[in-house]
């Protein structure tokens, strides 16, 4: 047995001890990550790529955040519906490098309030895209980003 | 009335709406602000660098092999809780007023015979630092919402709180500041940032009770020494000693004036 | 495997909220190093969370979701002693999972 051959059967034996272990989740499971959407450049791409063409506006879809940023690194935003059958919600940033930010898939009893934190490079839009009984509906908020004064 | 004067009416009228509007628009904008940071409160990361503060703690380290856990922060070997709320004070065995990272210092060095130089030397954002700002946003944690209890009493603590003072008014350097430039007056701020009147307990508590403190900005957790280094920056001024009397001095006039407010370390910032 | 998360989840009148905090360094793509040399991406990009074993919130996230990511959210049901557990996949193949139970 050459020694690469040895050090791969044991490369792939620690793998397979750290599966066993529960440590590594098997590919599969996460072999979904959404490429061709947050390479997006433009929200017609982004919105393209995530099915959702042009998604009516709604009442019932929320963008939850202050109005300002003190600083653009974090800014808290809760995206919610209140649309029966909220499967899927999508946080995107209009004037980011790439749009889409960030997609949760809920499950049947989770409740469509997500809150996540999200950076902007300068003041934009922030839409929160829903998909809801296969169909989809959006909400935009404006949200300004400051520039900071000292130590705060 | 002739026609230049309601010319100047209409004006002055257009004038009080302009800045009427102005007005109500800065009030918004700080309303934004205190709702940005009400929604920083829920999830702070600083919790991440206190279980890692909390860690470096209880894990015997240095040529001694030993952990922090019999250090004394003021209140007796191994107690953490409240500690912090009570520092800086004057502790017998070094005979000087410490800061919680001096007294560390002391500690790493007395239980775990580690040489503190490479602690006071490394940049704050080096590895022998991130230890020191791990450790100070898990032991500030251990006194959040109790009140801050910083009274000089003993001659070197009376002291450290006269010398803070003078640092605190002392103006130099190449643009000619104090701390007192941008601390020493009530209700100024730079942009959209209040400024703390440091002399006066509200302002003193506003900035001691909410450091160390985790920088939204750089992602990054932030001691008070780190905090007091980058006002030496921001002033122009030689950059002081971690851990030096200077340092240690403005923490006592800052964490006395704060004296009976509540601790709400670790905080989280822009 | 980076550093653990601090999950707090806590059941109150039927619904179970689940926050979670990771340790991450969410590195851009875009940035550059003092020598002027693009610092290159590192994110989290696929989170699963469980809830009682079962499956309650698949994310993606691209790298703009900010450093040291903190995410919250309710679930219908759940009680204390469930067990939440969380999994976080980065870009360049590394993962965690932690696991808290619900109080």
């Amino acid at each position: 047995m050459t020694q690469a051959v040895m050090e791969r059967r044991q490369v792939l034996t620690f793998l397979g001890v750290l599966a066993a272990a529960g440590f590594v989740v098997p590919q599969a499971a996460f072999a979904n990550w959404d490429k061709t959407a947050f390479d997006a450049k433009t929200m017609d791409e982004a919105l393209k790529a995530l099915g959702a063409g042009a998604p009516a506006n709604s009442g019932d879809v929320q963008v939850v955040a202050s109005d300002i940023a003190e600083n653009g690194a974090v800014v808290p935003v809760q995206a919610v519906s209140k649309l029966p059958n909220t499967e899927r919600i999508a946080i995107l940033v209009e004037k980011n490098p790439n749009m889409l930010a960030a997609a949760f898939d809920l499950g049947p009893d989770t409740i469509p309030e997500v809150t996540a934190r999200i950076k902007m490079g300068q003041t934009s839009n922030v839409m929160v895209l829903v998909k809801a009984d296969g169909k989809f509906y959006a909400a935009s908020k404006e949200i300004k980003v400051t520039l900071g004064g000292c130590g705060g | 009335m002739d026609r230049v004067s309601v010319g100047m009416a209409a004006f002055l009228a257009v004038s009080a709406a302009a800045a009427t509007a102005a007005y109500a628009q800065k009030d918004a904008a700080q309303e934004g602000i205190e709702a940005y940071r009400e929604a920083l409160q829920d999830g702070n990361p600083a919790e991440l660098y206190e279980a890692t503060g909390e860690e470096l703690w209880k894990t015997p380290a240095g040529p001694k092999k030993a952990s922090l856990e019999q250090c004394d922060l003021g209140l007796g070997p191994g107690v953490v809780k409240g500690a912090y709320a009570r520092l800086p004070r004057h502790f017998k065995d070094t005979d000087r007023v410490q800061d919680l990272e001096s007294r560390l210092l002391t500690c790493m060095e007395t239980l775990q015979g580690k040489d503190p130089k490479p602690y006071v030397e490394a940049a704050f954002t080096a590895p022998p630092k991130e230890e020191m700002n791990a450790l100070a946003a898990y032991i500030s944690g251990q006194s959040k919402d109790d009140p801050i209890a910083v009274t000089p009493k003993h001659p070197k603590e009376q002291a450290m709180y006269e010398l803070g003072k003078r640092m605190f008014y002392y103006q130099g350097g190449p643009y000619d500041f104090s701390c007192a430039t941008c601390h020493g007056q009530e209700g100024t701020r730079i942009r959209l940032q209040d400024l703390p009147y440091i002399p006066g307990p509200k302002g003193a508590a506003a900035g001691w009770s909410s450091w160390p403190a985790y920088r939204v900005s750089a992602g990054q957790m932030w001691s008070m020494q780190w905090r007091l280094n980058d006002c030496f920056r921001q002033q122009r001024f030689p950059e002081p000693v971690y851990t030096s009397d200077a340092t240690i001095a403005l923490s006592m006039f800052m964490a006395a004036n704060a004296s009976g407010a509540t601790m709400k370390t670790p905080g989280i910032k822009r | 495997m980076g550093n653990p998360m601090k999950i707090r989840a806590s059941a109150k009148d039927g619904v179970t909220e689940i926050k979670i905090l990771m340790s991450h360094e969410m590195e851009t793509g875009q940035r550059k190093d003092a020598n002027g040399t693009v610092i290159p991406a590192w994110f989290i990009n696929e989170i699963t969370a469980k809830l009682d074993g079962k499956t309650v919130m698949q994310a993606q996230w691209g790298p703009s979701i900010s450093k040291n990511p903190y995410l919250a959210f309710k679930v219908k049901g759940g009680k204390a002693g469930d067990k939440v557990s969380v999994t976080w996949v980065d870009n360049k193949g590394d993962t965690r999972t932690d696991e808290a139970a619900v109080t």
